[in-house]
């Protein structure tokens, strides 16, 4: 384990911003912190790094407690997210700061930092001093001047925030390629779920400083425990139900839309006894057909009430019963004929798509 | 309108109509004629003055010549005298440690008040500025009892053998200095903390995680972000600390001449207009020199100052 995390609880005055906080992050892996603002992620990450003190709880890094260790002596770097490069100095001598700290021979420090702006393409900077950078060349000097120093583990605050959306996409590209070259941890601090989806091995959704889920990208999409983590991760339909009778291999449920069979068996089935459930459906895995034409379970006619179309797909609003729902398809045959709204459709939930949810 | 608006704040441009120049009179005019009457008439008065000889009885008279210079930088009648120097340099040493010393106490007093809530702050920095509206003489009279044979302070320092008993901490060197510090505070205060306000301290984070110690932490971290501000408030004291001589007069038991008490006394006493011209031109012309070189210097850096 790269870092374990025992029960941290940090408080500022009356606010609880990290409510007994656990969890490890492997070596090596691309691990972020997912929450939106306020939910303790970037707290966190400062008490890692040793920029703040936790009240209580145990940090260990690389198997050695970290507590009484400062920032600068823990294995550990950060890249803030408004970069925080020396103004005074130039690109080479942010980049040299930490080395020089540490008192490295002269010709190594002139090698390594060689060999750093290289990897991150910033070797005609050199000399310029930041004022005299964009964004994107900040952000590179920025990772520059911590990964020279050989960290074991790299702490992001929103790294790529402060850029716009194009430059964003390709940094995020570079930033996993360089994870990979490296073979360090990094620990990446993001309220841009999306972000966090292309970039993470593992993520951990937070919410008002709890850890509400943690999992690989796909598992978190895939199966959110808890409607936050439904709703935060992308968009999804929730449905209020109960739980009616036992099924082949689940139950049937009663909802707004009529009964609905939900598939168990690739999730685990609601605590025992509960009636009063959740059910969360993404809207890409609802399908959508014109009335009549449809073969599937869990078949629901609705109204369109509201359609964007991207291009390569549609989102639809659709309404049964009073209930809302989402849906996006894929033009891939045809655009949106037949479902301009107003028209009656019917939707089909597959079973196995229904998501019982803990809250 | 947006349109005109735009024209008129487009900056180095000429004013094109009559209607223009109108306003801009009007709107500049006051000003103008206060700055021409009050400073820019009187500063060419006495740069010619300086020029001119001492009259017969006081006054001044032609003929122009550079005889009160050369005096002031120390060839006199009688060959070369260092004592004018002497009083440059006293001066700019007084200016220059007051400087110092306020920088030394401004910082800590600035980051204290960043540090203070949002409704304490406006307090705090009210109670950095009220000396200033104190009556200077006043201010260094208080000084005087203060720092006086009778005071606790006085017993104190002489129970700890620091003066002889029965003397006071006043008049003497520290006593100066006590009462420089206290005069031109504010002046360092107030920039040093407008650019303390303002600090990213994501900066000074960033130094220490690259394994910064306290110093370096402070002239990397800190230091370059509120140079503006401290070089700011550094010129604000030093200028007119190396003219001040009221307070070294009435504090120090005016025992040294200093720039300030040098040219009332040309004026006043010596009645000798020519040389007190003389003095008070080069010294303006040794600090807008000095400014200009700041400027200089800073520009080259690519840096923003406040000047």
């Amino acid at each position: 384990m790269a870092i374990e995390v025992e029960d941290l609880v940090r408080r500022f005055g009356d606010t609880i911003v990290l409510d007994h906080v656990s969890l490890g992050i492997r070596q090596g892996e691309f691990f972020s912190l997912l929450g939106p603002s306020g939910c303790g992620k970037t707290t966190l990450l400062r008490i890692l790094g040793g920029l703040d003190l936790p009240d209580a709880g145990a940090v260990r890094i690389c198997g050695r407690e970290a507590h009484g260790f400062s920032a600068g002596e823990r294995p550990v770097k950060m890249v803030f997210q408004t970069y925080a490069l020396f103004p005074h100095l130039t690109v080479w001598d942010n980049v040299a700061f930490g080395l020089r700290m540490k008192r490295l021979p002269k010709a190594e420090i002139e090698r390594r930092i060689q060999r750093i702006l290289e990897l991150v393409q910033i070797s005609a900077l050199a000399n310029r001093k930041p004022p005299q950078l964009s964004g994107g060349q900040k952000q590179r000097v920025a990772m520059a001047r911590a990964i020279v120093n050989e960290p074991q583990i790299l702490l992001l605050d929103e790294p790529l925030g402060a850029l716009d959306l194009k430059l964003r996409k390709e940094l995020q590209v570079e930033l996993l390629n360089l994870q990979r070259r490296l073979g360090i941890t990094f620990i990446h601090v993001t309220h841009d779920q999306e972000e966090a989806l292309v970039l993470s091995d593992r993520i951990a959704v937070m919410r008002d400083g709890r850890i509400e889920q943690l999992g690989a990208a796909e598992e978190l999409y895939e199966r959110p425990r808890t409607r936050f983590v439904a709703q935060f991760l992308g968009t999804c339909n929730v449905f209020e139900a109960t739980v009616r009778r036992p099924a082949a291999t689940g139950f049937f449920a009663e909802t707004a839309l009529g009964e609905l069979r939900v598939d168990l068996s690739l999730q685990t089935p609601p605590a025992q006894g509960r009636q009063q459930i959740a059910l969360a459906i993404r809207p890409e895995k609802v399908h959508l057909c014109l009335p009549g034409q449809s073969s599937g379970e869990n078949q629901v006619k609705a109204r369109v009430e509201q359609l964007i179309y991207n291009g390569a797909e549609t989102q639809y609003l659709l309404r049964s019963s009073g209930q809302q729902i989402k849906v996006c398809a894929l033009n891939a045959k045809i655009g949106t004929q037949g479902y301009e709204v107003g028209n009656e459709v019917a939707v089909c939930l597959p079973p196995e798509s229904l998501i019982v949810l803990e809250d | 309108m947006n349109h005109r608006v735009k024209a008129e704040i487009r900056y180095g441009e000429h004013f094109t109509s009559a209607g223009q120049i109108l306003r801009s009179a009007l709107v500049s005019g006051p000003g103008i004629v206060w700055v021409t009457t009050f400073l820019l008439l009187p500063l060419v008065a006495i740069g010619v003055i300086s020029f001119l000889s001492k009259g017969a009885y006081g006054w001044f008279e032609p003929p122009f010549t550079l005889y009160s210079y050369k005096r002031f930088v120390g060839f006199g009648l009688l060959g070369f005298d260092i004592l004018y120097p002497i009083i440059i340099l006293r001066s700019f040493v007084l200016g220059a440690a007051t400087a110092f010393l306020c920088a030394a106490a401004a910082f800590p007093l600035a980051f204290f008040i960043c540090g203070l809530k949002p409704r304490y702050k406006n307090v705090a920095l009210t109670l950095v500025v009220i000396p200033l509206w104190t009556n200077l003489m006043i201010r260094t009279y208080a000084w005087q009892i203060i720092l006086g044979p009778q005071s606790w302070l006085s017993h104190l320092a002489a129970a700890l053998g620091l003066v002889p008993t029965g003397a006071g901490l006043f008049p003497s060197t520290l006593a100066v200095y006590i009462g420089m510090v206290c005069d031109f505070l504010p002046f360092l205060v107030l920039p040093l903390y407008a650019s303390a306000e303002k600090l990213d301290w994501s900066i000074v984070e960033a130094a220490q995680d690259l394994g910064a110690n306290a110093f370096n932490t402070f002239r990397h971290g800190i230091l370059p972000q509120v140079m503006p501000g401290l070089a700011a408030g550094f010129i604000l004291v030093l200028i007119p600390a190396t003219g001040q001589f009221v307070i070294p007069d009435l504090l120090g038991g005016g025992k040294t001449v200093l720039l300030g008490n040098l040219i009332q006394q040309q004026f006043l006493q010596s009645r000798d207009w020519p040389f007190g011209a003389a003095i008070a031109f080069l010294t303006m012309g040794l600090s807008m020199a000095g400014l200009w070189l700041y400027v200089r210097l800073t520009a080259c850096k690519g840096e923003e100052t406040l000047l």
